[in-house]
């Protein structure tokens, strides 16, 4: 049994003691509302202090940690496939040899595809790519879903800019620091996507749900054209995003739409890319109030 | 003249004599494991839903619990304003829902001043729950079901690991407690 020395004291100083530290407490309570109130209605009121600790310790742990990560993980493959080379080797030399004969079809297909591109005087569309990056860490213990990644405003990373790893989209650059910049995963509950239907032209808007799924809204309401197992790619509207880009699969139908799982899980992700805002005119215009006179 | 027992000049930290706690060491341990609980909270990358428990929060119920009075009772203040920086919730939410913490541990404490460990952990039960749900009702998310539902395997982890991690504190505090050589 633990009991604390807690004694009525007869000497004021004490009483005293005891007494100013709940006040002082209740003070720190006090203010920490107001602090809270504040950033709730300013989100980013305090970045200042968040950017700095990100740079000083998320950088340096999370760098670590994810490198430590990785190896790990390629430690656990590596054991796993020394226990099954041989099997494995049999049947990758027949993969190789199927796959020899798939490329030299490929490689026709390029080349005719290139042909035909010349046809039609279509260029490449030009690397968008700002930065790549290894995810760094995110808030694991919060009810919002941030992450953190090693690139910040010393190499190019803007907020609002898309960021995708090599699977999906995984979110959009919030905060920038020098060093590191915080992103909001699509998972999160106030992240909201314009996406379409890969083969179809029905758009919707993919919301967090915040519980690792997205709520997929129809903007045409109607029959619901979703099917489970429908792949849903950004759509291009707002200016953000590149459209065609894999978000999520729908994992369940509803009335008025669907549940959707992420193809690019951060949990899974490793290295990610920033890419350069899709239209940064779309969203200046976006931004001007609706009643403001045109300039000419 | 009869000798005395070796171990009867000595306590649970080491020999008495001409030996004597580290102040640095016994100040630094309780603050420095806090931070870290609240920065380790972000290393694992396992984010489709929060399932890391609040380490930091743990940590700081875990050392009030097991050294009373180690901390002021306004600590919650500076070390839920670091714990901010770091969690992801709105600047603000830790500095006032650990302050409100130590208050209600302190206020639990004069109520029922002989408690067990059972007891303990019953009160750090009630107040993780209070703490995980209004974090995620003041984290400026949308809560619907779904969301509440999801915060429940991140809550068992929690209430499961609170033993451990005063197991673990109670141990460091020998460390903190051992003592040195005192030269002069």
């Amino acid at each position: 049994m633990a009991s604390t020395s807690r004694r009525s004291s007869y000497s004021r100083r004490a009483q005293y003691g005891t007494f100013t530290g709940y006040v002082v407490a209740g003070i720190g309570a006090l203010i920490g509302a107001v602090l809270l109130g504040l950033s709730l209605w300013q989100p980013g009121s305090f970045s200042g202090p968040r950017n700095v600790a990100s740079d000083l310790i998320v950088q340096p742990v999370g760098e670590a940690s994810a490198t430590a990560r990785t190896s790990g993980q390629s430690l656990f493959d590596a054991i796993s496939g020394y226990l099954e080379a041989g099997g494995q080797n049999a049947h990758l030399k027949k993969e190789v040899e199927l796959a020899r004969i798939r490329l030299a079809e490929a490689e026709a297909v390029s080349q005719e595809n290139a042909r035909l591109k010349e046809l039609l005087s279509l260029t490449e569309a030009s690397d968008r790519s700002v930065t790549v990056t290894r995810m760094i860490g995110s808030t694991s213990s919060s009810s919002r879903r941030f992450a953190y990644i090693g690139a910040g405003s010393s190499d190019g990373v803007q907020p609002g800019m898309p960021v995708r790893s090599a699977r999906g989209v995984v979110g959009r650059v919030l905060e920038v620091s020098p060093g590191t910049a915080r992103i909001l995963l699509l998972t999160d509950s106030q992240s909201i996507l314009p996406v379409r239907l890969a083969d179809e032209d029905v758009v919707a808007f993919a919301e967090g749900r915040g519980d690792g799924l997205l709520q997929i809204r129809l903007i045409n309401l109607g029959v619901n054209p979703l099917e489970e197992g429908d792949m849903l790619v950004t759509s291009g509207s707002g200016g953000y995003y590149e459209p065609g880009i894999a978000v999520a699969i729908v994992t369940e139908v509803t009335d008025d739409g669907a549940v959707a799982r992420i193809v690019s899980d951060p949990a899974a992700t490793n290295f990610v890319t920033v890419e350069s805002i899709w239209l940064p005119e779309t969203i200046e215009s976006a931004e001007q109030p609706a009643d403001a006179p045109l300039e000419p | 003249m009869d000798r005395l027992a070796p171990s009867a000049r000595s306590d649970a930290y080491g020999s008495r004599i001409n030996r004597a706690h580290s102040p640095t060491l016994a100040y630094c341990i309780p603050l420095l494991t806090v931070v870290c609980g609240s920065i380790l909270s972000i290393v694992p990358i396992a984010s489709a839903v929060p399932l890391m428990p609040p380490l930091g929060f743990i940590t700081l119920l875990a050392w009030r619990m097991v050294r009373p009075g180690l901390f002021p009772i306004w600590a919650g203040f500076p070390l839920g304003m670091i714990d901010d920086l770091f969690s992801g919730q709105p600047f603000g939410s830790a500095i006032m829902l650990w302050s409100l913490a130590l208050i209600s541990v302190e206020v639990l404490e004069a109520r029922f001043p002989w408690r067990g460990f059972i007891q303990d952990w019953l009160s750090a039960v009630v107040i993780i729950t209070l703490y995980l749900l209004l974090g995620a009702l003041l984290s400026g998310a949308s809560l619907d079901w779904q969301a509440v539902v999801a915060l429940v395997p991140q809550l068992l982890i929690a209430i499961l690991l609170f033993p451990v991690i005063a197991r673990q504190v109670a141990r460091l505090d020998r460390v903190r407690l051992m003592r040195f050589w005192k030269i002069g």
